[in-house]
């Protein structure tokens, strides 16, 4: 009789397989496929073209000058965050640990106005800055601090898990036997945490390139200057220019397949079962 | 070489230790016994530097490293599940003291693969210094950990519960394997347990924890034989407990005579062979006790129902606030 509660019927087992195949086709990979066959369908002539436009360039090299900066910023604020949680007690632990979770539960949208709100014309420091010259709304710095708060919690949720349930042995050991803070986070810490660091890396530097609404907010949408990816692909689709904004788009989604693969390597190779987590 | 002297610890609102002392000797083997939460452990990381005393001082060698961190106090400490460094060589893990000195105690790297090495064959796993720690076994993990402590050569060797992730065969000799290195090199050694028999097995002298507070120091012989509270009584060895007027009778399963005029009678419930001796337990006529006996093996085994007379020839009475009130041998 036990094995009633965990067995199913071969119908029901491949009716359950079959529904979620069909959910999967339909709302991956149908999608995944429709960008792009749009991207291709004059061609792959029309597809480069749509690419070699200056502001499709422009777009390109400015999303990646954002994942360049704000990925090695939250690696180390990840890092930094995930120490201090695991190896430290301090009041307000607790409410540091909440705060990280912060951009998840927030929409993107109201993140973005979050910086508009402080730094634009009519923001807290808006005068000051006016003053001063400074550009942040509007411009490339906005748009940084904005995928900066998006992609924060991304290393730190990788991060904490893994380090608590290593412990501080490692650490004290290496103390005890006369390494300094250094020594001891470059030599055993950071080994330690290299391959769900890279895991984090890798969904932090996805999502910096992919992010659409708290950039759309703080970015102006400036052709050649302020516009990334995402918001490029938006504005082509919105003139009608539909090669274009599926060749930008399937960028992305190539981005997103090299990240799964990626992922799915480190899975395999090291073991990692993150998934669960997010 | 170690004096300790009214060591107190708080974790928040709980105190884990209340003003011990402590003095162990050059070349001493200490054994910290007693039960989780007796704070044997607190007081061992608090004298490798790992964990720091709200109260008291710690000297070292007449030097007071009451504020001193662990880095700078020269002491080894060997973990409970080795601590190794997983993703470096035995050889390496050995070596990692000696590689992280800055300044001119930094000795070449030829030197320090030699010193690897050499302690490599001391703790007997010559030839494995390649391997990573996944590809050992727990006991061998264990001396690569020991191996690594003994290689900046400190003047004190803590250990904690060093034995307890491995198994019971494996347990027993790397016990005496370890008790013949700390004979051979006569270092300092405190390790913490709550394995009464690993204590009165290892150490020259026993110090019985209980509730953050020293119960008993002693040499294995006497803190067994002469236990001075009722805990280090029940704690290490079997006792039986009787009441008395104005307190307790403690006495050893084996510290009995049988005899047709016993003044107890134990009412056989349960009977097993304990190595050489058989046990017998069950409830005393009359007071309704719980009590365990040890009988020569070379008699007939007890028959359950059977009704054991006896009375204990060796005994000590404790007083309702655990002080002991005589030594009883009759």
């Amino acid at each position: 009789m036990s094995t009633r509660a965990t067995t199913e019927s071969p119908i029901m087992r491949a009716g359950l397989i079959t529904v979620a195949l069909v959910f999967l086709g339909f709302f991956l990979l149908l999608p995944l496929l429709a960008v792009f066959s749009e991207a291709l369908r004059e061609g792959a002539g029309p597809f480069l073209d749509a690419l070699h436009t200056p502001d499709a360039l422009a777009a390109i090299r400015l999303t990646l000058l954002i994942a360049a900066i704000s990925v090695p910023l939250n690696m180390i604020f990840g890092i930094a965050a995930s120490w201090a949680i695991t190896k430290f007690q301090f009041p307000g632990k607790a409410l540091l640990i909440t705060l990280i979770d912060l951009p998840f539960s927030v929409s993107p949208v109201v993140s973005g106005l979050i910086f508009v709100l402080l730094f634009g014309a009519n923001g807290l420091f808006g005068a000051w800055l006016a003053e001063h010259d400074l550009k942040i709304i509007f411009a490339v710095p906005g748009i940084v601090l904005a995928t900066v708060f998006i992609t924060f919690p991304f290393v730190a949720r990788e991060l904490i898990p893994l380090m608590l349930e290593q412990g501080k042995d490692d650490e004290e050991a290496a103390i005890s036997l006369g390494a300094n803070g250094w020594q001891t986070f470059w030599h055993v810490t950071l080994p330690n945490i290299r391959w769900g660091l890279l895991y984090g890396v890798l969904l932090c530097n996805a999502r910096a390139m992919g992010e659409f609404g708290a950039v759309s907010v703080v970015s102006g949408h400036i052709r050649g200057e302020t516009n990334t990816m995402p918001l490029h692909v938006e504005i082509l689709y919105n003139e009608y220019d539909f090669v274009g904004a599926f060749a930008v788009a399937s960028l992305l989604a190539l981005l997103a397949l090299v990240t799964l693969v990626a992922k799915t390597v480190l899975e395999w190779r090291f073991g990692l079962h993150a998934g669960a987590r997010h | 070489m170690i004096h300790l002297r009214g060591i107190t610890k708080r974790f928040g609102d709980y105190a884990a230790l209340h003003g011990i002392d402590l003095d162990v000797a050059p070349g001493e083997f200490i054994a910290l016994l007693g039960p989780s939460g007796s704070g044997k452990t607190t007081l061992l990381r608090i004298i490798a530097g790992l964990e720091f005393q709200d109260g008291g001082t710690v000297l070292l060698g007449g030097e007071d490293v009451s504020r001193t961190p662990v880095a700078d106090r020269h002491v080894g400490f060997v973990f409970q599940h080795y601590a190794l460094f997983r993703h470096m060589t035995v050889a390496d893990n050995v070596a990692f003291g000696l590689s992280v000195r800055r300044g001119k105690g930094r000795l070449p790297k030829a030197a320090r693969r030699a010193r690897a090495e050499e302690l490599l064959r001391l703790v007997q796993l010559e030839g494995l210094g390649s391997r990573y720690p996944g590809q050992l076994s727990g006991g061998q993990r264990q001396r690569v950990a020991l191996a690594r402590a003994l290689a900046i050569e400190p003047r004190l060797l803590l250990l904690d519960e060093p034995f307890g992730a491995l198994d019971a065969k494996v347990r027993k000799d790397l016990r005496r394997w370890l008790r013949d290195l700390h004979k051979a090199m006569g270092l300092t050694s405190i390790f913490v347990t709550h394995d009464q028999e690993e204590a009165l097995e290892l150490a020259d002298r026993v110090v019985v924890m209980n509730q953050g507070r020293i119960e008993q120091i002693g040499a294995p012989d006497a803190v067994y034989m002469n236990p001075e509270t009722p805990f280090v009584s029940h704690f290490v060895g079997e006792t039986n407990r009787l009441p008395a007027p104005g307190g307790e009778i403690h006495f050893r399963p084996h510290e009995i005579t049988l005899a047709a005029d016993g003044a107890e009678a134990l009412l056989v419930d349960n009977v097993f062979r304990k190595g050489a001796v058989w046990r017998a337990e069950g409830l005393l006529e009359g007071s309704g006790q719980f009590v365990e006996l040890d009988l020569p093996s070379s008699g007939e085994a007890p028959r359950l129902g059977e009704t054991i007379r006896f009375h204990p020839h060796r005994a000590r009475m404790f007083n309702a606030a655990g002080d002991q009130t005589q030594g009883e041998t009759r």
